[in-house]
């Protein structure tokens, strides 16, 4: 799960970690107000969406007057925000943080994240701050400074420091920035992150280490125990049928293709999709429709499917194991009836009892492309869609 | 042969009155497996039979602590069907109670979880499997997990997964071809896993009847990437490769835990191509991966006993096992002279 900067700085400031003072705003009067309670001469006007780069595609501006406040808050409230995480589409922006404005001398980056290969939470540094840093770390590695975690040592106050060290940091921005990793990667483990960043890490011309931006991700498998995160989800930056999607306990990815597809495992889902760019055509979603493919999850799924109106067929692959073919042969026909399909629909069941499911695909007197091998499947794709 | 179980096992199920455990304890004993005991706290001193739905072949007896399943029944494998918020104290009490094998099915467990539980496996030297897999077989001889025990065929074909239905449909494409599999194992589709693909490349490089190995993954992490570097300096076996997820779009994560591409890193294109610089024969479409592997074998089997490809097992992958084992040095050439 993914929250806004403003909702992780939120969080942040729990756990003690230092940042700029900010409110957030969804009209350009709430944006002026805010600027006017936080106080000083100098505040910056942030797009909220959820993806980084946001600077870059003019969402993020310096404002040196309330006027100025204004102008920027009403460019940026309802623009469409492009960033080299957004893709080409963007994101229509209708949130705000406002914050005041202050001295850097210095742009750092820190990120928590699990490093897989090891098994272990990694920290990483970097003097590279407010670049992107997987261009850092694809052209000068040696820029990154990484520290793993022993899982029953923790992070070590001395690693916190050889951090810091690294960092160049000296005196008072020495001490703020220990305190200020020791703070962040408290709040990575207390909240169940998959991720939490800060880019830039700013020290200021007064010594003070300040997330200047904020990025926290939340492992979705640990949402259960941590309900005051629920109210965070904020549903305009999720494609509106992947939120139907999991409302109906489907597993679905939106894609731009032109051939739907539904299919039991995650794995199996994404081998179809590469199954369908290489008959010639390009996947429109992924779907898996996990270990219960019945007639409502595969009525459910069909919905979602053609709601897509790029999608010119689908190919539903379901491998039975301990789900059995013919009652998803059923499903399938019974959602096909309900839902009026009238694109080409591909199917190619195997595993349990997958003849007789065949042969009730057959009975329906419905047009289904039937499929004996994932071969085959794609080939009846190539032709459903030439 | 096979690799981590066989005929020997003696299973444990934690979480077996539940559902899940119900289910597929009747399925494993219907497959043949030696289910020894079961674990639910509170339900210990029961002969559990199954349910009215899913009866039982035969009662397996119920322990409240798997150390006193343990003592009982010298249970050595475990396989772990409770709910995800409990699955990791189940992999600490398996491991604390001296289970060598533990296979975790359970999904959705959270990483920190697994965090804890992986380095406490470590420490205490037992094998994990997943979690959120559909565990191990070996065909003819034990199925300890999910997977449809028909599709299997008793043979020579290591399988190694990272995607449960995928895992079948290789197995299928296998079966079909009458190429049987010494053992298939899914290793899980987490961030955080016991056993990756180099552990189980490196138990199936060791065992004799194993005679060529696939292994499919898919997009994020690395894993794959270091089971090439492994293949390449020591594998003695043909290894037929597939990734999923090309068309994957970056920073999504494609149903599983681990399938993400992040920071550019974990895309199939990086990963095949570090498995085919291996010498690993990478598949574009997973349609391809069981006649890949039968050409892989025919080609074997021909220059060892002359005989055609399909027909494969035993005798020839015996042969050229044994042959096999002892130079432990040059694969191919060492054994085409003969």
């Amino acid at each position: 799960m993914k929250v806004h900067e403003y909702q992780a700085k939120d969080i942040l400031r729990k756990f003690g970690v230092a940042l700029p003072e900010g409110q957030m705003a969804f009209s350009v009067d709430d944006a002026v107000r805010a600027a006017q309670n936080l106080g000083g001469s100098v505040w910056v006007v942030k797009a909220q969406i959820h993806a980084g780069g946001r600077g870059k595609g003019g969402g993020v501006k310096v404002a040196r007057s309330l006027d100025e406040v204004r102008t920027y808050a009403s460019q940026i409230l309802g623009m469409r925000l492009v960033t080299h995480q957004t893709g080409p589409e963007g994101r229509i922006v209708k949130r705000l943080l406002i914050e005041q404005g202050i001295s850097i001398a210095r742009e750092l980056y820190i990120g928590i994240t699990l490093d897989r290969a090891s098994s272990r939470n990694t920290v990483m540094a970097s003097t590279e701050g407010g670049m992107e840093i997987e261009k850092v770390a694809a052209e000068t590695p040696e820029k990154i400074l990484k520290e793993f975690v022993d899982r029953g040592a923790g992070f070590r106050p001395y690693q916190a420091r050889a951090l810091a060290f690294g960092l160049g940091l000296t005196g008072d921005a020495f001490k703020n920035g220990v305190k200020f990793l020791q703070s962040l990667y408290k709040a990575y483990e207390a909240m169940d992150c998959s991720l939490a960043e800060i880019n830039p890490l700013v020290v200021t011309t007064d010594g003070s280490v300040l997330a200047l931006d904020a990025k926290m991700n939340f492992d979705d498998n640990a949402l259960d125990r941590h309900p005051e995160l629920a109210p965070l989800r904020d549903l305009d930056e999720e494609d509106p049928l992947e939120v139907e999607a999991s409302k109906a306990n489907l597993n679905y990815i939106k894609l731009d293709g032109n051939v739907g597809c539904m299919v039991n495992g995650a794995g199996l889902a994404m081998g179809t999709m590469d199954i369908i760019k290489l008959a010639g055509g390009e996947p429109a979603n992924f779907l898996d429709v996990g270990g219960g493919a019945n007639a409502q999850t595969v009525e459910a799924g069909f919905k979602i499917i053609l709601a897509d109106k790029n999608v010119r067929a689908v190919l539903i692959n379901i491998f039975g194991g301990i789900v059995r073919c013919d009652r998803v042969a059923t499903g399938v026909v019974e959602a096909a009836r309900k839902v009026k399909v009238e694109i080409p629909v591909v199917v190619r069941l195997a595993g349990t009892n997958a003849e007789l499911a065949g042969e009730i695909l057959a009975a329906s007197g419905m047009n289904f492309l039937v499929a004996r091998s994932l071969k085959d499947a794609a080939d009846k794709v190539t032709e459903a869609i030439a | 042969m096979s690799i981590l179980v066989n005929k020997s096992t003696r299973l444990l199920v934690q979480g077996i009155t539940g559902g899940e455990g119900t289910f597929h304890t009747k399925q494993m004993l219907e497959y043949g497996t030696n289910v020894v005991a079961g674990v639910t706290p509170g339900k210990g001193g029961l002969s559990y039979k199954g349910t009215d739905k899913d009866p039982f072949a035969r009662e397996v007896p119920v322990f409240n602590t798997v150390a006193a399943a343990v003592a009982a029944t010298k249970a050595n494998t475990s396989v772990i069907f409770v709910p995800a918020a409990f699955a990791a104290d189940a992999i600490i009490e398996a491991a604390d109670a001296g289970i060598a094998v533990i296979v975790c099915i359970t999904e959705g467990v959270p990483t920190k979880d697994m965090l804890t539980a992986y380095d406490h496996v470590t420490r205490t030297g037992a094998r994990l499997i997943g979690p959120n897999c559909p565990g191990i077989i070996s065909p003819g001889q034990c199925k300890v997990g999910i997977m449809p025990g028909f599709i299997h065929k008793k043979g020579n074909v290591g399988v190694i997964s990272r995607s449960g239905t995928l895992t079948y449909e290789a197995v299928g494409q296998l079966t079909e071809r009458g190429i049987g599999q010494s053992t298939c194992i899914g290793i899980g589709g987490d961030p955080v896993i016991g056993t990756r693909f180099i552990d189980a490349l490196q138990l199936f490089n060791d065992d004799p009847d194993t005679i060529g190995v696939i292994m499919i993954g898919e997009i994020g992490g690395s894993a794959e990437e270091e089971a090439a570097a492994y293949v390449k300096k020591h594998m003695k076996k043909p290894v037929v490769g597939f990734i999923a997820g090309r068309t994957a779009p970056p920073g999504r994560r494609m149903g599983h835990a681990g399938a993400i591409i992040s920071g550019g890193k974990g895309t199939a294109q990086e990963k095949m191509d570090a498995m085919r610089k291996a010498g690993i024969t990478v598949v574009e479409s997973p349609a391809l991966l069981g006649e890949t592997m039968a050409k892989a074998l025919g080609k074997r089997s021909r220059t060892s006993t002359g005989k055609g490809a399909p027909k494969t097992t035993k005798r020839t992958a015996k042969k050229s096992a044994t042959k096999a084992i002892p130079k432990k040095s040059a694969r191919k050439p060492a054994r085409k002279k003969k």
